[in-house]
């Protein structure tokens, strides 16, 4: 295998890692959003709180790790990507800074007012940020990023396939975060709510499911490169894998089983990642940069692989350790429902 | 717009590269005494330490957005050469982001040995981290690690010769120290503000005295490696040093004109010192040093910023070292810090003043590279982006920004304002339930 796809494949894993672990924060947000009033969301406010607590910060480092690599070791669509697409990359990170802000200073806010204003302020940006980024992808994979400077800052992400990705991503972590949430639920023993999330993963899972199945066609028409692409090959496997994981994922949730749920349904949301990759490859624009010409010197690349390889041998049981530990609930703080007069302290 | 994120970002980075050693060091206190008191300040620490860690990371995502939305010429042609420092400095910054958070979460329940040990990875990263992002800066003030072909193409790519510049221990020392003036100068200041009202106890005096030791021993060596860091710009960026001092002919035995302040091209109430800048920038009192006049007008930055704010670096760095050196004779002649309401009022305007400083360096070093980006490579201009909206942008930006700054100010008061008394006695009864 070259260089680039070695580097490409890094590039990917790191946003497997983030749309799975990113994700589930992301829909975390979502169902806090989507709670209802102060009074009949408070419980389910504060398990959303509890999950994400200890882990939230390391899920979003992935995002770093991907613009990181993604600048050094394929400079030349770097640039491209950026000129485009800058408006959904803005307002993504302008959400970022809210979603992050609010979620950290929630725990502090002790009067109606203020637990409302921050609330609502992780929440929307929970929904909003996934959705800009999910129009990022969407955009480069349906070919709307031109190799030589800038295309066009709106047309580029608001047609039908980038918006559609959006929507996509939104559902796709809303669906994570609900099999997640049921299985720290059962772990703090909150059999109400583990309910709760049970029927929130199936529905998301519903609705995930039709949104991909007409998905296809949507790349169909707006994508051609990427359908026939994801209908022949590597392709056609990663999407067989992410299908039936996901069927597998819903048959576990079904039968409360919610621990290898968590696995399944990031098996799924892996495959779909792995079957873009796949399903442009070998390039990284579509129809106008392929991945050799994106990439950086030799150098470079040796270089990242080097470095991640070593970075992996520390950070693989560093995480370890935290997931562990997470899962074991030895870094579970008191339950404590989030109402909005509620005033709570942090552990 | 990324300076303004920088200078919203600058700050919280101290915090988190010095902040994790003085709280473990508080820890570590209580891990070998027993003290309770000392853990309750840890733990009130730590969580201070999460919520600006937490904004912190959330600023430095917003940086790495910027760094390709507004340059993504720079980015595209040299994301190469230096992407690799910032490849391990988010590889620092994960492993920072794991075990503060275990750190954290983790208080009363796991040993108190193991989370002692779960801190260290902490400071290690912010440690590492801290070197890899100058590394950058100093490659963009020493370029190297490639070559231009003909075209001005990137060829030739090493990104580790890129890494090793002249500019980075120099700098790095330089930031790493600042971290410690300004975290440490300003958490002491809010306990010697508190004492100037009249809490007088014990928790407060020990949080003032922890980081205030921290920052008091760093200062006076921030002196010295100043010094080394000034020679080190005289060697290599003449025509920064010249933008340093205001110095416009190339002049041997060049005099040292201290404080006062410039408009213009004429330096107002300063104070001349013969030959001190040939002294300093080279050790010698006849060095020649090189004046703005070496190099075209538009290779020149805009002196009177630079000179102005490295006027401001020096003053509020000599003030600090000095109150450094006064409270350390006082603590290691007698034992206790200073009892003057003087030193107290001091200590208060020691944290902003050393934010100001720290703010005034920055501005030092990047604006005194204008008119490049990457020094004699490229220029700022050719490195922005054609993009249109960035005014919009750049307001929203502020606006969310000062927003940010108002809900963190008000939320860390209101931590302080957290009786003290509960925690320390469910601390002292080693049955904190995690509410404390």
């Amino acid at each position: 295998m070259a260089l680039a796809e070695l580097n490409a494949a890094v590039l990917l894993l790191g946003l497997t890692a983030y749309a799975v672990l990113g994700g589930a924060d992301f829909g975390a947000g979502f169902w806090d959003l989507t709670a209802g009033g102060a009074r009949r969301g408070a419980r389910l406010r504060g398990m959303v709180k509890n999950a994400m607590g200890p882990v939230w910060e390391a899920n979003h480092v992935w995002l770093i790790f991907v613009l990181v690599v993604f600048w050094t070791a394929f400079p030349r669509a770097f640039g491209p990507v950026m000129q485009t697409l800058y408006v959904p990359l803005y307002l993504a990170g302008v959400g970022i800074i809210f979603r992050g802000a609010a979620f950290a200073l929630r725990g502090e806010a002790a009067t109606i007012v203020e637990a409302r204003l921050l609330g609502g302020a992780f929440a929307l940006a929970s929904v909003a940020v996934p959705f800009f980024l999910g129009a990022v992808v969407g955009a480069v994979a349906s070919g709307q990023v031109p190799a030589e400077g800038a295309g066009d800052a709106w047309e580029s992400w608001t047609g039908p396939f980038p918006l559609y990705i959006g929507v996509l991503t939104v559902g796709a972590g809303a669906y994570i975060a609900a099999v997640f949430l049921a299985g720290d639920s059962v772990r703090v023993g909150q059999e109400d709510l583990a309910r709760a999330f049970r029927w929130r993963a199936l529905a998301a899972a519903l609705v995930t499911g039709v949104l991909a199945i007409a998905g296809l066609f949507v790349a169909r028409s707006q994508a051609r490169g990427l359908y026939d692409g994801l209908t022949s090959g590597g392709g056609v496997v990663a999407v067989v894998v992410s299908a039936l994981a996901g069927v597998v994922a819903l048959a576990l949730v079904w039968r409360e089983h919610y621990e290898p749920a968590r696995y399944a349904s990031a098996v799924a949301v892996a495959a779909t990642v792995a079957g873009w990759g796949l399903a442009q490859r070998p390039d990284f624009l579509p129809g106008a940069l392929s991945l050799d010409e994106a990439a950086a010197g030799r150098p470079t690349q040796i270089a990242i692989l080097v470095s991640m390889g070593i970075a992996l041998l520390i950070l693989a049981p560093s995480l370890w350790l935290l997931f562990r530990l997470t899962l074991a609930g030895r870094l579970d703080t008191d339950f404590h429902p989030i109402a909005a007069a509620d005033r709570r302290d942090e552990p | 717009m990324q300076a303004l994120s920088l200078a919203v970002h600058i700050p919280l980075v101290c915090f988190g590269v010095a902040f994790p050693a003085m709280v473990l060091y508080m820890e570590g206190l209580y891990v070998r005494t027993g003290d309770p008191l000392y853990k309750v300040i840890a733990k009130r620490w730590s969580k201070v330490m999460l919520i600006l860690f937490a904004v912190g990371a959330v600023t430095g995502t917003i940086l790495s957005f910027e760094l390709g939305l507004l340059w993504p010429e720079f980015m595209e042609r040299f994301g190469e050469v230096f992407g690799m420092a910032f490849a391990l400095e988010g590889v620092a910054f994960f492993l920072e982001a794991i075990f503060i958070a275990i750190y954290v979460y983790g208080w009363d329940r796991i040993s108190p040995r193991a989370h002692l040990l779960t801190g260290i990875p902490v400071v290690i990263a912010g440690f590492t981290g801290s070197l890899m992002v100058i590394g950058v800066n100093g490659w963009m003030n020493d370029p190297g690690g490639f070559e231009l072909d003909s075209d001005g193409n990137v060829t030739g790519v090493n990104p580790f010769a890129a890494f090793v510049n002249s500019n980075v221990w120099h700098e790095w020392v330089h930031m790493y120290l600042a971290g410690f003036l300004v975290a440490g100068f300003i958490v002491a200041g809010v306990y010697a503000f508190s004492w100037l009202r009249g809490h007088r106890d014990r928790f407060r005096q020990v949080a003032m005295v922890v980081p205030l030791t921290f920052a008091c021993l760093a200062a006076p060596i921030q002196v010295v490696v100043g010094d080394w860091a000034g020679r080190t710009v005289a060697e290599e960026q003449p025509t920064k040093l010249a933008a340093f001092e205001g110095l416009e002919q190339t002049t041997r035995g060049a005099d040292l004109r201290l404080g006062g302040i410039m408009i213009g091209d004429e330096i107002y109430g300063s104070v001349s010192i013969p030959d001190g800048l040939s002294l300093l920038a080279h050790h010698d009192p006849n060095a020649e040093v090189e004046g703005l006049n070496a190099v075209p007008a538009d290779e020149r930055p805009p002196v009177p910023v630079v000179r102005n704010a490295f006027q401001v670096m020096i003053g509020i760095g000599t003030g600090l070292a000095l109150l450094a050196v006064v409270y350390l004779v006082t603590a290691v002649r007698r034992g206790r810090p200073p009892r003057s309401k003087w030193f107290y009022i001091a200590v208060v305007a020691a944290g902003p003043a050393a934010l100001v400083a720290l703010i005034a360096g920055w501005i030092v070093t990047e604006v005194g590279r204008q008119p490049w980006i990457v020094y004699r490579v490229m220029r700022v201009s050719e490195a922005v982006t054609g993009a249109e909206g960035i005014p919009v942008g750049y307001a929203t930006l502020a606006l969310v920004y000062a927003a940010l700054a108002v809900i963190v100010l008000y939320l860390l008061r209101r931590l302080a304002h957290r009786p003290i008394e509960l925690e320390a006695e469910s601390a002292a009864r080693g049955t904190d339930d995690g509410s404390g």
